[in-house]
């Protein structure tokens, strides 16, 4: 079978019965593709074995080096460029160029840190994204769970995610195109069909 | 595992599930423009006409059309300038500082205060650059750029260029960070959507997004990290905005407690105003189980403390006019207060001191007329501090010779009209087509809004209630 084409979705209308429902069902040697859910679920990465998230540390490095642009920018303009005397203050007084080094740090490390997010995980305008069921960001937890990835059979997983407290089940198949969407594709499909018939991102019926 | 207290009020109040909030939420979007919002709007684009004619007048013939004078080089500019830097402050307060101190009341209002943060920022920019006269070759004054203007760079000793890189730094991790918190809501939408437009421009607005749980563990750490900035960022601000004063020496400015004291005046005008806004929004849209009670009663525990500071710095700054024994330090104080503008003195001592502490009494605070109407009087009466500050410290200089009185001209009134222009154009557009309440922060507090926390309190202060049937509440979250 072809991986990530062929999927088992999960939903679950309750945040808790979701953490319960991944625990039990990791337990059980399923693997899980990946969760979708309409607001943070606290604990929920924990519960899927995830890695800390590294965007912290891209925040540092962003910050540290807003802080060596801003250091740099104000000693080579006012102490080796163009030196003047100002208020009969030294060239180089430091405390005056504490409020901009430490703005160019908060700039650099929130922008650095929060489009290398939104890049590294794909975020932009552009992205037209494949969405296993529609309720995912309204009111429903929604699992996918890799058929091709896992070795038991689709009706023991299904049997798995019932008694998971999985409200309902159902297969969801992607077609190659829907697995590669391409945007012009998408908006010339939205104006010429309409937004039932050619939003990817529909419900599965 | 969260531990939340057994007798608090819900956050949200009516029994809402997840589907409510969204549906309660996107229905202002999605349905056509009430007729009380065309009139708001159209009321906001005819004070910005109004005000754009003044402003275009101001920059064909120069700012000596605003009443300044030799003695009083600043006035109304910079009052109205560090004015709505202020009001700003709340939404950054209420987005970040809360949200370290998991504030989860937080949720429901910081969507609209965000935005107020960023419309007030951008109004608050436009003082500066109006001031410039010339404003478009400020670039090469403002920023370090190669230029052929005398001295080749900008004055890094000088706080007026700190404060073009402290609002420019705040405005933007503003933006960047109140467009983070749009972006599932705006998936929301799109997924909802009918119309092509509308699908394709919040398809695009909400880049994608899917909600996976990879990406939520990501976007909960950016999220915590720029508040962890903004704390600092939002109090480094109006520090600086304080230095504008602070490092001069004119007698009434050359305060060490500016800092703290402009600060914590930011916080109080600021819950001021999102006040004000909020009460006609939740009005308006019908959003009393979000924005409850004690929503309103929380800003207004905010207003007390901060207004509270805030009469303590008057004092202070009185005391050590007299303590410190400059005579010229010790006339700029009497002569705010017994001086020709003894008015505006007035106004600001009733308005800032004594109005606030009014919400000591429950009833009055959590009555929606008195929140109003205080609201408002608390923006009067920041508004006048500033005044106060800057003309009543410079209209009497050492030279008796060159004292004088400052009168506004028309363009001062025309030009302020048009910032509130700006302000209330944007704040009526935001509230029509982007979600006014965080939907997804709101679902993530709603369960133990709805559940646990309401049956315990209901159990403990009230009757108690039947068994429950959901079986998920003795479970504990990880």
């Amino acid at each position: 079978m072809e991986k990530n084409t062929h999927f088992l979705v999960g939903i679950f209308g309750d945040q808790d019965d979701l953490l319960h429902g991944v625990e039990d069902i990791r337990k059980k040697g399923v693997k899980i593709h990946e969760v979708f859910t309409p607001f943070p679920v606290h604990g929920l990465e924990h519960a899927l074995g995830y890695e800390r998230s590294w965007t912290p540390k891209a925040g540092f490095m962003f910050g540290f080096l807003g802080t060596c642009l801003a250091i740099t920018l104000q000693v080579g303009t006012m102490v080796i460029d163009w030196p003047m005397i100002i208020g009969g203050k030294p060239y180089l007084s430091i405390p005056d160029f504490v409020p901009v080094t430490f703005e160019l740090t908060v700039l650099l490390a929130s922008y650095g840190m929060t489009l290398t997010f939104l890049f590294v995980r794909g975020y932009l305008p552009h992205t037209v994204p494949r969405i296993f069921d529609i309720r995912s960001t309204d009111d429903k937890h929604v699992m996918a769970i890799d058929l091709a990835n896992n070795s038991l059979s689709e009706e023991q997983i299904r049997s798995i995610l019932k008694d998971a407290h999985s409200e309902e089940v159902y297969r969801r198949d992607f077609t190659e195109e829907e697995n590669n969407p391409s945007f012009i594709k998408y908006v010339i499909d939205l104006f010429t069909n309409g937004v039932t018939r050619s939003s990817r991102i529909a419900h599965h019926r | 595992m969260q531990i939340v207290s057994e007798v608090r009020e819900p956050l949200v109040t009516g029994g809402k599930t997840h589907k409510d909030v969204t549906n309660d939420i996107c229905k202002q979007i999605e349905g056509p423009p009430a007729p009380a919002w065309l009139a708001s709007l159209a009321a906001s684009l005819i004070a910005l006409g109004i005000g754009g004619y003044y402003l275009g007048d101001l920059l064909w013939n120069g700012i000596g059309k605003w009443g300044l004078n030799k003695s009083v080089q600043w006035a109304w500019d910079i009052t109205n300038f560090v004015w709505w830097v202020g009001i700003g402050h709340a939404g950054t307060l209420i987005s970040a500082v809360l949200l370290l101190f998991r504030q989860k009341w937080r949720t429901s209002i910081n969507r609209a205060a965000e935005a107020m943060t960023i419309f007030a920022v951008i109004c608050a920019l436009f003082w500066p650059i109006a001031h410039m006269g010339r404003p478009w070759i400020g670039p090469v004054w403002a920023f370090p750029l190669p230029n052929t203007y005398g001295s080749l760079w900008v004055n890094f000793n000088s706080p007026l260029l700190w404060d073009v890189f402290a609002i420019g730094t705040y405005f933007s991790v503003s933006l960047l960070f109140w467009f983070i918190g749009l972006v599932p809501d705006f998936a929301t939408i799109r997924d909802r959507a009918t119309s092509k437009i509308s699908r394709l421009m919040y398809g695009m607005l909400s880049l994608g997004w899917d909600g996976s749980a990879k990406s939520w563990m990501h976007y909960e750490a950016v999220s915590l990290i720029l508040a962890g900035l903004s704390t600092p960022l939002v109090l480094s601000v109006h520090t600086i905005v304080s230095f504008d004063f602070a490092t001069s020496v004119i007698p009434g400015w050359h305060t060490t407690i500016f800092p703290p004291y402009f600060v914590s005046g930011a916080i109080f005008s600021g819950f001021a105003m999102v006040l004000t806004l909020m009460l006609i929004t939740r009005k308006v849209y019908h959003l009393e189980d979000y924005i409850t009670i004690e929503h309103i009663e929380m800003m207004n525990i905010i207003i007390i403390v901060t207004g509270s500071v805030v009469g303590i710095a008057y004092l202070t700054e009185f005391f050590i006019a007299w303590y410190s024994g400059v005579e010229y330090e010790l006339y700029a104080f009497i002569n705010r207060s017994t001086g020709p503008y003894w008015w505006a003195y007035l106004a600001m001592m009733s308005c800032n001191v004594i109005s606030p502490q009014l919400f000591w009494i429950k009833s009055i605070r959590t009555s929606l007329t008195w929140t109003f109407v205080l609201s408002i009087v608390v923006n009067i009466g920041m508004w006048f501090e500033r005044f106060v500050i800057i003309v009543t410290s410079l209209h009497r200089d050492y030279l008796p010779s060159s004292w004088t009185y400052f009168v506004p001209t028309m363009h001062d009134v025309g030009t302020y009209l048009f910032t509130f222009g700006i302000f209330f154009t944007f704040f009526f557009l935001f509230a029509k087509f982007f979600p006014v309440i965080n939907m997804a922060e709101v679902k993530a507090v709603l369960k133990e809004a709805n559940s646990k926390v309401y049956r315990a309190r209901r159990t403990l202060v009230h009757e108690p209630l039947p068994p429950m049937e959901e079986k998920v509440v003795e479970k504990e979250a990880h």
